[in-house]
């Protein structure tokens, strides 16, 4: 029986050694990640960045200026999109199909949309969009990525909506308020902070997508703000930039993770304080 | 309430159609979110359709990728997009299992959310970060390594043959790690969320007889956790089968089969995105859309099982509340 | 209140039950405080438990009966900011202080909780599992013990031709006698029972309580109840218990009758609690 018992003993310990390490291991790789992403793009944030534009290939100089307005105009175009639609349909869910069958139905394939590919959703863009038009825009890259960001909108609104007590929905009910009322006035404010933190999350999640952008918005080397034409943008320069052999392009493209990164983990933060223990699954 | 009656009467004429109203259009947005699923499988078979018509099934078991005399074939990627996020799995399941284990069983609480948070933090950093590090840090280190591995594993018989080749770093095993790491977050939340709402007198009662934390977990939490945990792990298959640019930075972008995993290969996501801006015929294009709907098919089975699977979870979650 | 008097002295019939060996003690429990973090859950407690008898512990909820129980076999010790200061002897080993494992301390002391917990596995799975964490056994073996054990839970006629259906297919009344069965079976000297009746319907209470009964025979049965006609029932000791101190304690019969402190007759009449 001792024997028999060091043996589950040992195979205890060993176990949950294993396990803690697991936990280093997944921590590691966070700290690894953001300790060169820090390392070699803060180093390479300079005022040019923000005044100049992308270079040529081979030129030296130059700065992601284009590319981070181009961005700004495609998160832009994405929630002006996205916010609207996605806090009404998850209104829906949440006000008039909590039980109902298809309202289940529709959460569910919602859930599939915000797990879908986003390549997939590029290309949805790009068959809608681009192929009909025959040309690249900066408007097909804002539908692509408003099309990810609606689902991230929708379920946490839903899930916002649904911790609104029911009194107070009844306390106003019998107060005579309209049910648009009620919900415009009183539990879109009640969940208000809630329905934000999905908005912010939503945005962090678009706001390094590359793929969609590979074949909407595609990338302009020069300045540019025509909706109607490529736009550049930063999540595909630090692909190009990435990829290329110029040591110039490559710190460039470091600088610009740097800058991505730390907007990210911004909203992040933003969204986590702003909802606490009540943050939402994405 | 004799105040409220007489005003409340004469907007009633225009309540109820402004309720209407309003549940209508909300209704009708939600479906049209619904939809674009639908729409998705639409407009990728309309736009495939050319590919598709022209090598009909033969399209899902040929190995050929030739845009030089239009032909083309998915194998090459689907067993690439199959192998990378197989790899991604067999690394992503065991160390997903440790991290939910040690917060929800061993780390004591004050570590639980400094912990939980650094792991969820692995899915905010996108993907584009993962692929340009994978390309500039990890696959130089990886590529150290593979001589190490050359000589090891290569020479053990029958595995042998899949840790073959000359030491690049990038390749069909350094994509798969990459992967690994970031599906980590999404399997091991959810393996966290359940083992937290296993019945603490159902692990009490193990633990009264003697068990270890261990046997606990792997007799009674994990088979009672066993429809959310597989869930999970299908939603962690369903990113890795659909991720892009970090496969597309570390693959290595060959577009051929072999044996060996040190070797570079392509999956689905990775030749889309290298070569659709260059697609020059339209059959070319047509059969890389044709890829996305396959994608697309694939991606969207393995998420319903997911979905289907983890209703358990919500439920769970329901009843606590 | 504090003046508790040494409640032991009551046992005035000592020297009769001593007679069959079944009145030596077999857990003495001296100046035993347990804290939840700050909040101090039991003060100063001293009990001496027979072996081989069924005590009771009965008191409002929150008094500290679970708690006390739960001292017995470390189970505490699993939650970070639990802690318990003081001894407690099992034939003559503070367990508290113990240098062996827990685990072969709670291999003697079986646990059986409030709500039946049948682990996700099948019947049979659910009593092997704890045979096979100390024994190493034959499958023909273990089919001996886990039809031996479900026999001595009153369960085996009931279950004989299901072994391999999982253990929640089961009533919740058989669930419990499987819990107990799943205790007996890893062969412990001491059986703790947490308010084992209260989810059970008044039929399945009965068995369980005849089950009870039995045990006593070969193991030493502590059980926490809020049920005071179960405790009169099943009980050859009674622990009245209130706000974390042992108010009274004494043979079963004499505290129903003739409660010696105001606090138990007040309680035992109803009055609170």
């Amino acid at each position: 029986m001792i024997s028999r018992y060091r043996r589950r003993r040992l195979l205890n310990a060993f176990n949950l050694t294993m396990a803690v390490l697991a936990t280093v291991f997944g921590v590691f790789w966070l700290v690894w990640i953001l300790w060169t992403t820090i390392r070699f793009g803060a180093g390479a944030v300079n005022l040019a960045l923000f005044t100049r534009d992308t270079p040529a290939p081979g030129a030296s100089g130059g700065g992601l200026r284009n590319a981070f307005v181009g961005s700004l105009i495609l998160l832009g175009m994405a929630v002006a999109i996205g916010a609207p639609v996605g806090v009404l349909a998850g209104t829906w869910l949440a006000e008039f199909a909590a039980r109902r069958r298809l309202g289940a139905v529709v959460r569910f394939l919602n859930d599939i949309l915000l797990s879908a590919p986003s390549i997939v959703i590029g290309l949805f863009a790009y068959a809608i969009i681009v192929d009909p038009s025959g040309r690249f825009s900066a408007y097909s890259g804002g539908v692509a990525l408003a099309l990810i960001l609606i689902p991230v909108v929708v379920r946490t609104t839903d899930e916002m909506l649904r911790l609104v007590p029911g009194s107070l929905r009844e306390a106003a009910i019998a107060l005579g308020t309209p049910y648009w009322k009620l919900v415009t006035r009183i539990t879109w404010k009640a969940a208000a902070s809630g329905i934000l933190t999905g908005i912010l999350l939503g945005i962090a999640r678009i706001s390094g997508e590359t793929a969609p952008l590979l074949f909407t918005a595609l990338n302009n080397q020069f300045w540019s703000t025509d909706l109607g034409h490529p736009i550049a943008n930063l999540p595909v320069v630090i692909f190009q930039f990435a990829m290329s052999p110029y040591s110039n392009w490559q710190s460039m493209a470091w600088a610009g993770a740097f800058i991505a990164v730390a907007f990210i983990l911004l909203l992040n933060l933003a969204a986590r304080m702003l909802l606490g223990r009540r943050r939402p699954r994405a | 309430m004799k105040v409220i009656a007489p005003r409340s009467v004469p907007a009633g004429a225009s309540r109820l159609s402004l309720d209407v109203l309003f549940r209508k259009f909300t209704g009708a947005i939600a479906l049209l979110v619904t939809l674009s699923l639908a729409g998705i499988l639409i407009a990728l078979t309309r736009e495939s359709w050319p590919a598709l018509h022209r090598f009909g099934w033969h399209f899902l078991i040929s190995t050929a990728w030739d845009p030089v005399s239009d032909n083309y074939g998915a194998l090459v990627f689907i067993v690439g997009t199959v192998v990378s996020s197989v790899i991604a799995l067999l690394l992503a399941i065991p160390v997903s299992f440790g991290i939910a284990l040690f917060i929800s069983e061993m780390a004591p609480r004050w570590l639980r959310e400094p912990v939980s948070a650094a792991v969820e933090l692995l899915a905010a950093i996108p993907s584009i970060i993962y692929g340009m590090w994978g390309l500039l840090v990890f696959a130089p280190w990886f590529g150290n390594l593979e001589p190490w591995i050359n000589d090891h594993l290569g020479a053990i018989p029958w595995i042998g043959a899949l840790f073959q080749g000359p030491p690049m770093g990038i390749g069909m095993l350094a994509a798969g790690i990459v992967l690994g790491v970031m599906i980590i977050p999404f399997i091991a939340a959810i393996m966290r969320d359940v083992f937290l709402v296993t019945p603490q007198a159902l692990k009490e009662s193990a633990y009264a007889m003697g068990a270890t934390t261990w046997e606990v977990a792997r007799y009674v939490i994990l088979p009672y956790t066993r429809t959310a945990v597989t869930g999970g792990i299908f939603l962690g298959l369903g990113r890795a089968l659909g991720e892009t640019m970090a496969v597309t930075f570390i693959i290595g972008n060959a577009n051929n089969l072999s044996a060996s995993l040190l070797m570079p290969g392509s999956s689905i996501a990775s030749v889309i995105a290298n070569e659709f801006t260059e697609a020059t015929t339209p059959l070319y294009k047509s059969a890389l859309l044709a890829l996305g709907l396959i994608l697309f098919v694939i991606t969207f089975v393995v998420l319903v099982l997911a979905k289907l699977l983890l209703l358990r979870l919500d439920r769970m979650e329901g009843r606590q509340a | 209140m504090s003046a508790t008097p040494r409640i032991h002295t009551r046992s005035e019939s000592s020297e009769t039950v001593a007679a069959a060996g079944i009145g030596t003690v077999k857990i003495d429990v001296r100046e035993l405080n347990f804290y939840y973090g700050r909040f101090q859950a039991l003060k100063n407690v001293s009990i001496e438990i027979p072996a081989r008898q069924v005590t009771a512990f009965i008191g409002p909820s929150g008094c500290g009966k679970s708690t006390l129980l739960r001292t017995f076999n470390r189970m505490f010790e699993i939650y970070p900011d639990q802690r318990a200061e003081g001894r407690i002897v099992v034939d003559g080993e503070d367990i508290l202080k113990s240098r062996r494992d827990v685990a072969l301390i709670r291999a003697r002391i079986g646990m059986v909780f409030q709500k039946p917990t049948p682990f996700p596995m099948s019947i049979h799975e659910n009593i092997a599992f704890g045979i096979r964490l100390y024994e190493k056994l034959s499958k023909a073996e273990i089919a001996v013990r886990v039809e031996s054990a479900l026999t001595r839970a009153a369960l085996w006629d009931e279950v004989k031709d299901k072994l391999q259906q999982t253990g929640t297919s089961l009533s919740g009344g058989q669930q419990q006698r499987l819990c107990i069965a799943r205790a007996v079976a890893i062969k412990p000297e001491i059986i703790l029972l947490d308010e084992p009746c209260s989810a059970l319907d008044p039929i399945s209470t009965a068995k369980v309580e005849e089950l009870i009964e039995e045990l006593k025979n070969d193991y030493t049965v502590v059980i926490v109840t809020h049920n005071m006609q179960q405790a009169a029932r099943v009980s050859d000791r009674t622990a009245f218990m209130y706000m974390g101190e042992l108010v009274e304690y004494g043979p079963t019969e004499g505290i129903f009758t003739k409660p010696a402190r105001k606090q138990t007759e007040d309680y035992i009449t109803g009055r609170f609690g």
